[in-house]
Formats: C-alpha cells, sequence, structure tokens
C-alpha cells in the first residue's frame, strides 16, 4: 500500500512539472499559433538569475540569497520579464509569417539565450544549495513522502486553479480565450491584440520559471541545458493533448508523468535504463490512435 | 445615434477584377434595407466594405457626414455598426454567453457590465436558455441568432446581416423576419439585410437594392422589384428569358 502511494506521489509530482511546462507552450500556442523552443532556455535563464556570472565551478550565489517570499516573486519577474522581451523584440516581427518561420525564430532564441548563459557562467553545471530541507521526507498515510514532491504537487494544483479562474472569470482571460481560438475575429471585435499576446508570453514566462524554481531545488545543480529535457517533453504532452486544448496539454503532462514513473518500476531492471524509449513509444501509439492529440479544441474541428 | 449609413460610388477591385463598380446606396435608420442579386454580384464585399473589413478602391463610406472608408474593422465596430458573417464565425470553445461578452468587452466595457448587457440581450431574443452552452455544439439556427445577438451589443446604429436565413426552414424565416422587425423597431437600427431568400425580403424589407456584375441594376419597394423587369433578367439569365420557360 504504501509502496502504491509512493508511486503515485512520484507520479503526480513529475506529472506536475510536465503540466506547467506543457502550459507555458500551450498557452503561446493558442494565441500566436507558436511553438516557443525557447521555453526552455527560459527556465535555464530564471535559475542563472539567482547566481552572480562567473566561470568557476562553485556557483557564487546572489539574488538566491534572498529570502523565499522575496525570491519567487523575483524569479517569477525574471521569466515574465524575458518573455515578454522576446515578444517585442523578435515574435512580434514575425506576427504574420508562417508557424515554420516562427518555430525556426524560436529555436535561434532559444540558442541567443543559451550561449549568452554560457558566456557568462561557461558551460559546467554548478551545485546551489536551495531550500533543501524540503528534500526530508514527510510520513502521509504511512509513506515517507519528500516534502518537496508534496509542495510540487500543491503549487501546481495552485497555479492551475488560479490560471482556470484567470481564463474564465476575467475580461483578459476571456479575451484572451477567444484570440485563442480565433484571433483576426477576437481582433475584428476590437480585442487588444498586443495586449492579449504580451500577456500570454507574460504567463508563459511565469509558468517557466516556476518549473525552473522547483527543478533547480530538485537537482540542486545549475545547468545551461537543464531546460532541454523538459522542454521537449512538454512540447510532446502539448501536441498529445491536442495542441491548442490547455486542459489538453495539463492532462498530457501528466499522463507522460504517470507513464513515466510507471514504467520505472513495472519494467524489468535490464530494460529500465530504456526507459524513455518505451515512454515515447507509448506516444507514437497514442498520436496513431489520436492524430490530432486527445482533446482536440472544437474550433479545430471541420465543421460539416 | 446616427440616421444614414452610405456607400457613395464605392468601386472594389480584387486584381483587376471589378468586385463592385460604382456601388451608390443608402441605409436609413430603422427601417430594413435589402440587397439582393445572383450568386457573385459582390453582395458580401458590399457588406465587407461597409463594415471595414474590406477597403474601397474607389468611393466613400459616409456615416451621416462622416466618411468612415479608411478606418479598421474594429474602429468600425465602435462607430456602431454591426455585421453578421455568412458562417456564423462564433468562437466555437466559447459559452453562447461569453461570445457576447467578449463582443462587449472589445467595445470598452468591463467584464460585469459586458455579463450583464449579455443577460439582457440574450432574454430579449428570446435565447437565454442557450446562455451556458458552447457556440459551437449549438444547432444552424441557434447559431444564427447567437450571432445577431453578438452584433446586438451595445445597440449598434446599423446591422448588416450576410444571410441569416440560409439553411432555414420558411416557419423559423417567419421568426427571424420578426426578429429583424423588432430590431428595427425596438433598437431602432437600421438593417441591411442580404438574403437568397427572395420570400423573406419582399417580407421583411422596406426597399430593396439589386446587385448583378457589382452594379446596382435596381432600388424600389418590394412591390416594384417584383414587377421589374430588369431584376427578372439579372435572375433568370437572357436565355430562359428569351425563351419565356420560366414565369
Amino acid at each position: 500500500m504504501t509502496e502504491i502511494l509512493q508511486v503515485v506521489f512520484d507520479a503526480l509530482s513529475l506529472g506536475s512539472l510536465y503540466a506547467l511546462g506543457a502550459l507555458g507552450i500551450a498557452l503561446i500556442f493558442g494565441v500566436m499559433r507558436l511553438v516557443n523552443f525557447a521555453h526552455g532556455d527560459t527556465m535555464a535563464f530564471c535559475v542563472f538569475a539567482m547566481l552572480w556570472p562567473s566561470v568557476d565551478a562553485a556557483a557564487i550565489v546572489f539574488a538566491g540569497n534572498l529570502p523565499a517570499w522575496l525570491l519567487i516573486p523575483f524569479i517569477l519577474a525574471v521569466g515574465a520579464g524575458l518573455s515578454v522581451l522576446s515578444e517585442i523584440i523578435v515574435f512580434r516581427r514575425f506576427r504574420n509569417t508562417n508557424p515554420a518561420t516562427m518555430m525556426i525564430a524560436s529555436f535561434a532564441l532559444g540558442f541567443v539565450i543559451r550561449y549568452f548563459l554560457l558566456m557568462l557562467y561557461s558551460s559546467r553545471p554548478k551545485s546551489i544549495d536551495l531550500w533543501s530541507n524540503l528534500g526530508l521526507p514527510v510520513e502521509i498515510l504511512g509513506a515517507r513522502i519528500p516534502l518537496l514532491q508534496v509542495i510540487t504537487i500543491v503549487t501546481a494544483i495552485a497555479i492551475l486553479i488560479a490560471l482556470t479562474f484567470f481564463l474564465k472569470r476575467t475580461r483578459f482571460g476571456l479575451e484572451m480565450r477567444a484570440a485563442a481560438e480565433n484571433f483576426t475575429m477576437a481582433r475584428m471585435l476590437g480585442v487588444r491584440a498586443n495586449r492579449v499576446i504580451m500577456l500570454a508570453f507574460a504567463l508563459s514566462g511565469m509558468l517557466a520559471a516556476a518549473v525552473a524554481l522547483i527543478l533547480v531545488t530538485q537537482t540542486g545543480t545549475a545547468d545551461i541545458q537543464m531546460g532541454g529535457n523538459i522542454m521537449l517533453i512538454a512540447f510532446i504532452a502539448t501536441v498529445i493533448g491536442g495542441l491548442g486544448s490547455l486542459p489538453g496539454a495539463v492532462f498530457a503532462g501528466f499522463l507522460i508523468g504517470a507513464i513515466a514513473t510507471v514504467m520505472q518500476v513495472v519494467l524489468p531492471p535490464e530494460a529500465r535504463p530504456f526507459r524513455d524509449a518505451f515512454v515515447y513509444a507509448a506516444v507514437i501509439a497514442t498520436l496513431i490512435w489520436r492524430p490530432n492529440g486527445i482533446f482536440m479544441p472544437k474550433s479545430a474541428k471541420q465543421r460539416v | 445615434m446616427a440616421q444614414k449609413l452610405a456607400a457613395d460610388m464605392v468601386s472594389v477591385a480584387f486584381e483587376g477584377l471589378r468586385a463592385l463598380s460604382n456601388v451608390t446606396l443608402e441605409i436609413p435608420a430603422g427601417r430594413v434595407t435589402g440587397l439582393i442579386g445572383p450568386n457573385g454580384a459582390g453582395k458580401t464585399t458590399c457588406v465587407n466594405v461597409l463594415t471595414g473589413f474590406q477597403k474601397p478602391s474607389m468611393g466613400r463610406v459616409m456615416l451621416d457626414g462622416l466618411d468612415i472608408s479608411g478606418l479598421p474593422a474594429h474602429r468600425v465596430r465602435q462607430t456602431g455598426i454591426a455585421r453578421t458573417f455568412q458562417s456564423g464565425r462564433l468562437f466555437a470553445d466559447l459559452t453562447v454567453h461569453e461570445n457576447l461578452e467578449v463582443t462587449g468587452v472589445g467595445l470598452g466595457l468591463s467584464r460585469r457590465e459586458a455579463s450583464l448587457k449579455a443577460d439582457a440581450l440574450l432574454d430579449w431574443i428570446g435565447i437565454s436558455a442557450l446562455s451556458d452552452r458552447l457556440a459551437g455544439g449549438l444547432p444552424y439556427t441557434d447559431e444564427r441568432r447567437v450571432a445577431i445577438g453578438r452584433a446586438l451589443m451595445l445597440e449598434p446604429a446599423f446591422l448588416l446581416l450576410d444571410e441569416p436565413a440560409a439553411g432555414m426552414s420558411a416557419e423559423e424565416a417567419d421568426e427571424l423576419s420578426r426578429l429583424i422587425h423588432r430590431i428595427t423597431d425596438e433598437v431602432k437600427c437600421g438593417v441591411l439585410l442580404i438574403e437568397h431568400n427572395i420570400g423573406l425580403v419582399l417580407k421583411t424589407c422596406h426597399s430593396i437594392y439589386v446587385l448583378d456584375s457589382g452594379e446596382i441594376i435596381e432600388f424600389g419597394t418590394p412591390d416594384a422589384i417584383k414587377a421589374s423587369e430588369k431584376v427578372r433578367h439579372a435572375y433568370m439569365g437572357t436565355q430562359a428569358d428569351a425563351e419565356g420557360e420560366i414565369l
């Protein structure tokens, strides 16, 4: 029983991370039809914002020393700021180009961010000790669960509820959903396009920052490559969920987290190092079963 | 409220192809004006020009004394000229209520004001029951009525309806006709009705323009249009007319 509970918590906390990542990509895709491959590098940038630039192996923690109630808003602001800047400096110029061009631009931007970090901090991973006491286990129903996992899950759920409230209840949320479905039409109705897009970027940047904070607390390392893996899985989650569907992205994020965790347990030990191959095989199977994703938005359906 | 929306010698050319030539028409407030014509006559282009979705190549669009031809669509909407589209074009993933709300918000209302307005309007049209349904799942006729509701947000001075009765049964078209008259009588809107359903147009409109190959070929009361030789000619084609097979 306690073992199952352990697996459930593992799955939920990994899934939370993927879901938050996927949501950051799906939000931007919704309003701009842009798959933002710089999202992972935005995460890395947020982590390095805690450090003072240096190429030494030891990290010189700077902003990271702030108390949590200051550090968290600071990192969220860094994520939102970088993301909004990317829109103003880069993506705005590509708004009327085709999606492939925008995607290439996002790759390029990702490289720019990554090599900017490389220049300031070198490519060596640095260890950071951020809230390491969160790794201590707490007892829940007899199972010993690391406190960080519990916090991750609770944070993710809180963010999801807040975002749902924002999208459903506020005027900006309403404008954003309308723009996500039919940008031209929303614009014709007087929805202020630039504001909606900037807001989507700001939210997406904050989601990247939240993921970055969780990642760095979990691993205790800052690495300029650190956003790469989660970006890939988050992207896959948005595709499986049905591009353009926010609930789909969240659901698929949790699904991939669950599949990965369960496989870690049930695969024979010799096969475990190749777990990701099995996870991606499951992804391919899902896409063969539902080529448009599990949740296809109504607006994407062909009407008869 | 503005008294008159008019096209003044409007021409539109798409890469050399003339969609409209020297179209002059007038939509007075509080009345229903019809615009009919065979397929490809330029009716939708005409609506697009009047609502800022299409810039005229020549000529002007006048709202009372004001030239509004250069304005983008959302500015035109703010001056009080609303439209519906042939295919509804609602936000399928939003509820009916939210479809109206977002229009109100786009026009500068707060979410709360927009929500109240949407409630009142849905009630006025008689479709409050649909309020929380997703617009994407609505039957055809309901979708049209929601589209009209969305266009009526903040009581525009003019409402341009692009084939609102397409696919409707006779009874549904009758109901639409009554709704249009309520709009002119109670909202005091000037309505431009584009329709293929000639019966509906003859019954609903006070006056009718006939467009053929981008030109206005006739204008008059429903009775005058019914009797017009030119209109019969445009609709039936010279061949049939010469052989006297139809009518």
